[in-house]
């Protein structure tokens, strides 16, 4: 697991492809808003049941397609997480 | 022992008559005390008459997001903000989730879109994609794809879907707080047509979206009325920017006491651990469910949320020493 795929919410076993080396995660992955503000314990909480619906290098919601025993999540601009 | 338990032990435990809607209402409204009784009566009913089996099935979104339609519980619908992306599965990626489900001992799969109905488009791809299942992988294929026209249930039948999934999601009297876009009637007409067809119908819904007692009631008094071959029972699970998104979910005890009362309700039908689960019941809530009526489940993920590890559900089932049912048994 890459420690700057997701935001603040820990996926269990996400793997990013081609993500941006060294770069952390600024926005939180499940709302969208800035990963550092505000309270974002429910999306850690969510994030055990939801895949990420936005990058957390650049917000942009991500194409996302989930599968019976895994998932996948497109950024346009960043890159791949599945897991 | 409350009434309404001795009355179903007779009518529905010793003679396979389902509950009426005052006799499912009964039960809903039994307090928590007398919840493990209605359990234990519910799984008699559901090992008598439906045998100790369980269903396995693995569900998937051939086409996510992007939906006209205005289900006030669903992430994929287009009117609402959701962060939920329009997006495609190629037919490889489904034959190869086709291939993850069958490896987990499911004889199910339902190919799932998020439309209306089917277009034209649609209809291609999932042609497409069963032929390309059933070439490869020894499993069913179910569908779920909106409302359909008779041509459309038609070559359905004609592709070798042997199921069509096409939930009410609520009660009549309650629909039109949950959708506007279209009717509980169309639905009906839809799943008509299927049960016309041969095909067997999968119809359930949702709890929790902000229906009453009765309505749960009344709503359990509807799918009996149209005896599917499967009811999946789903719980809401808020999803953000949809209307209901700020809704709370089901209370464990009344999901358990509302799956004791469906069981009661239809008593041959396969009720099915769908969506929400995870949430509104937990380990030891979804282990009461299979001990309460439940006969069916969706292991793994869902079509825009994650379920549990399909070998933890496998693992409760062998735990329960309830045997998973083979494909030969559906055949």
């Amino acid at each position: 697991m890459s420690s700057d795929t997701t935001g603040p919410a820990p996926p269990g076993t996400s793997t990013r492809v081609g993500a941006p080396a060294g770069t952390a995660a600024f926005w939180c992955d499940r709302c969208g808003t800035p990963a550092g503000e505000g309270d974002h314990t429910a999306c850690r909480a969510a994030r055990q049941w939801e895949p990420p619906r936005h990058c957390g290098h650049c917000r942009r919601r991500m194409k996302v397609q989930v599968l019976p025993i895994s998932w996948a999540a497109v950024c346009v601009e960043h890159g791949e997480t599945r897991a | 022992m409350p009434e309404i338990l001795d009355q179903a032990r007779t009518q529905v435990l010793e003679n396979g008559v389902g509950l009426d809607e005052a006799g499912v209402l009964a039960v809903l409204n039994l307090p928590d005390e007398h919840l493990p009784a209605a359990l234990q009566l519910a799984h008699e009913v559901r090992m008598r008459w439906c045998g100790p089996e369980v269903e396995v099935e693995g569900i998937v979104s051939l086409k996510t997001g992007g939906c006209p339609e205005d289900c006030h519980f669903c992430s994929q619908s287009g009117l609402f903000t959701s962060p939920v992306r329009a997006v495609w599965l190629d037919i490889p990626s489904l034959v190869e989730a086709a291939k993850q489900t069958a490896k987990t001992g499911a004889t199910e799969f339902c190919i799932v879109a998020a439309v209306r109905g089917p277009d034209d488009r649609l209809m291609r791809q999932l042609r497409e994609g069963v032929a390309a299942i059933r070439a490869e992988v020894d499993i069913q294929v179910a569908a779920s794809v909106g409302m359909l026209t008779q041509e459309q249930v038609d070559e359905l039948v004609e592709m070798g879907v042997h199921r069509y999934n096409h939930n009410l999601e609520t009660c009549r009297s309650y629909f039109p707080n949950v959708v506007t876009t279209h009717s509980w009637e169309e639905r009906w007409e839809t799943l008509r047509m299927v049960r016309e067809s041969g095909m067997e119908v999968c119809c359930g819904g949702i709890l929790g979206l902000g229906e009453t007692v009765e309505q749960r009631a009344e709503f359990a008094a509807q799918l009996a009325e149209l005896d599917p071959h499967e009811v999946p029972l789903n719980f809401l699970n808020p999803r953000p920017g949809t209307p209901l998104e700020d809704r709370s979910v089901v209370e464990g005890k009344d999901a358990l006491r509302a799956i004791a009362a469906f069981r009661l309700a239809m008593p041959r039908t396969i009720l099915r651990y769908a969506g929400g689960r995870e949430l509104t019941l937990g380990d030891l809530g979804t282990r009461s469910g299979l001990l309460g009526g439940i006969n069916a489940v969706i292991v793994g993920n869902y079509l825009t949320t994650l379920g549990r590890p399909a070998t933890t559900d496998l693992e409760l089932l062998q735990d329960l020493k309830m045997p998973v049912k083979a494909l030969s048994a559906t055949l």
